[in-house]
């Protein structure tokens, strides 16, 4: 049976928070949608993390604490994703965190985004910024995402909100089962040899 | 084993007394920090090649090299490093050798890329090209320093044709070459490729970057056939500060710590000497955490320290030269040469790469015209073909 690596970045900063809560019911969807498959799923929060993170964009390297989350962001089989929408856009920390991440991490790596607001107003945020900026790092992105508005998770919107999720994790499963990932190049295990720099063959 | 010290010769303010040096003062101070080395018995003074404030490092290192080999006796002088990329390497071949004939051999190169964005148009090069230049430029400098007469054809400088680069190389034996990097697998194979050596900067970043570079340029240096992987040339970068006691080390060099250019208002002290190779604290703890490097690195040939940036007073740069030379380095020679395996050779010098190639000899090429400056003839076997078929 397959077993699959799901890595979940959330990026709202309160306790509890609201946007943690989609992340968690996105990879709860998504789960039960891959079953009988296995999934480990690692949550990276972000705010446990925030002044690795200013630390990282000034040094350029990880702490210990980071690097193990940029090491299961590099490994998963697949990406969720969940933002808080600050001025329009996705939050600061969240950037950083993608800033930080290796070149090519998210190349043809599945990801499902989904974004909080206090207003629906902000819907469409997830394509004109995520959507974007994944497209961007070459990522797979499902089609379906998912915004959660405060109104809808205490409403008569709360079931459509389930509904959403439900939804999303479903086709998010299917482009996860059926993805087969390339193995990732090594350069420090597959160098180029030298002959081949010299000539200017570049990988 | 060889251990000395890098510069990157920054003019940095002096947080304690906002007292920010002359570019004067700071040239000054290299010398007096180079001699010093010396003084107190360290091995070798490298410097890095700077174009840009804030930086008073010689755009030219063999400019200051040569001027500090005139003051001294044993020295070894070096760089950290050479930009590769954005010099000619044909001015790389020639002020080198020259260096080398001035210095009586006490030299040899260390070779980077830069990272400085800005400065690659400043020479008509483009940072995206890095590792290209690297490569190419450096398969020139090789050629120029072991051929008489190259013809060359490259993509980034125009060709050359019957170029004799001058002076020749000292007793016929080109300068030993350091190539550092702190992430580029190319540069480590570059280094393995040539059995050059390999040179880690090792600060600023965690171990684990050293280690996976050092461990590929090892095991790259065998599969080319110049020894066991154990036997590759490794130097390493480190960076202390010492006094007496640990608490006072820290006290001391904190505000210096917190507003460095390189690692300032970011990661606190004990985040960055827990997870990089700097080192805040007695000589004893110098001592034992750079006997550790050997852990990850295996044997290796040369430690260099960065001891006089961050806006350090030239005083204080020379009291740590003194805790070195005293306290530190004669600890260290001791214990590295008793872990040391014989068949791990020291790092090479002038005179032990000479024993090496059985002598050396006088390599001056004289001009054939006096009015063109033109170069001899090539002399290897395809140029003198034709005169064989008539004498035959």
């Amino acid at each position: 049976m397959t077993t699959f690596h799901l890595a979940v970045i959330t990026a709202g900063v309160t306790q509890p928070s609201s946007t943690r809560l989609l992340a968690d019911r996105l990879t709860e969807a998504t789960v039960r949608a891959l079953a009988p498959s296995e999934v480990v799923v690692e949550v990276i929060d972000v705010r446990d993390v925030a002044h690795d993170l200013t630390n990282n964009v000034l040094t350029g390297f990880a702490s210990p604490e980071l690097q193990v989350r940029l090491d299961a962001v590099v490994e998963a089989d697949a990406v969720v994703v969940a933002t808080p929408v600050y001025a329009a856009s996705y939050s600061g920390l969240f950037k950083m965190l993608v800033d930080v991440l290796p070149q090519d991490a998210l190349r043809d790596t599945p990801v499902l985004l989904g974004a909080t607001g206090g207003t629906a107003r902000h819907s469409l945020a997830i394509d004109h910024a995520l959507r974007p900026l994944f497209a961007h790092l070459g990522a797979l992105v499902a089609p379906v995402a998912v915004f959660a508005a405060s109104e809808d998770w205490g409403s008569v919107e709360a079931g459509r909100l389930g509904e959403r999720i439900e939804r999303a994790g479903t086709s998010f499963a299917a482009l996860v089962a059926g993805h087969r990932p390339e193995r990732r190049v090594d350069p420090f295990e597959d160098v180029t040899p030298f002959e081949s720099l010299l000539s200017g063959v570049h990988r | 084993m060889q251990f000395g010290i890098f510069t990157v010769g920054d003019v940095t303010t002096d947080p304690t007394t906002g007292r920010t040096p002359t570019e004067h003062e700071r040239i000054q101070a290299t010398i007096a920090i180079a001699k010093k080395a010396e003084e107190v018995g360290l091995d070798v003074f490298a410097t890095g090649e700077h174009h840009n404030p804030p930086f008073a490092a010689p755009a030219n290192p063999p400019v200051l090299l040569a001027h500090i080999a005139a003051q001294t006796e044993r020295l070894v002088l070096s760089t950290s490093t050479t930009l590769i990329t954005t010099n000619d390497p044909v001015r790389l071949a020639q002020d080198y050798a020259y260096l080398q004939h001035l210095s009586g051999g006490r030299m040899d190169v260390m070779l980077g890329r830069g990272n400085t964005g800005p400065v690659y148009p400043w020479f008509g090069k483009d940072i995206r090209d890095g590792i290209p230049l690297a490569i190419e430029n450096y398969a020139l400098l090789h050629r120029l320093w072991r051929e008489d007469v190259v013809d060359w054809q490259g993509k980034y400088r125009t060709p050359l044709q019957g170029f004799t680069s001058t002076p020749r190389p000292l007793d016929g034996l080109p300068p030993f070459v350091w190539h550092g990097s702190i992430r580029s697998p190319e540069i480590a194979e570059q280094a393995a490729y040539y059995g050059d050596g390999f040179f880690s900067n090792h600060i600023f970043w965690p171990a684990s970057h050293t280690k996976q570079m050092v461990q590929l340029y090892r095991r790259r240096f065998e599969h080319y056939g110049h020894g066991g992987a154990d036997q590759a040339i490794v130097g390493l970068g480190g960076q202390v500060f010492m006094r007496k006691n640990s608490q006072d080390a820290v006290r001391e060099f904190r505000p210096y710590f917190d507003s460095a250019p390189v690692y300032g208002h970011g990661p606190s002290l004990e985040e960055f000497t827990s997870q990089t190779p700097l080192t805040v604290g007695s000589p004893q703890e110098v001592i034992e955490r750079t006997l550790g490097f050997r852990d990850y690195v295996g044997d290796y040939q040369r430690q260099l320290w960065l001891v006089d940036h961050a806006g350090l007073p030239l005083k204080t740069v020379l009291e740590q030269l003194d805790m070195l030379g005293e306290e530190v380095v004669p600890v260290l020679r001791k214990e590295f040469a008793a872990l040391k395996p014989a068949h791990v050779p020291d790092a090479p010098t002038h005179a032990s790469r000479l024993a090496a190639a059985g002598g050396g000899h006088d390599a001056t090429v004289h001009g054939v015209d006096d009015v063109t400056g033109a170069s001899p003839e090539p002399t290897d076997t395809t140029s003198s073909t034709n005169t064989l078929e008539v004498t035959t």
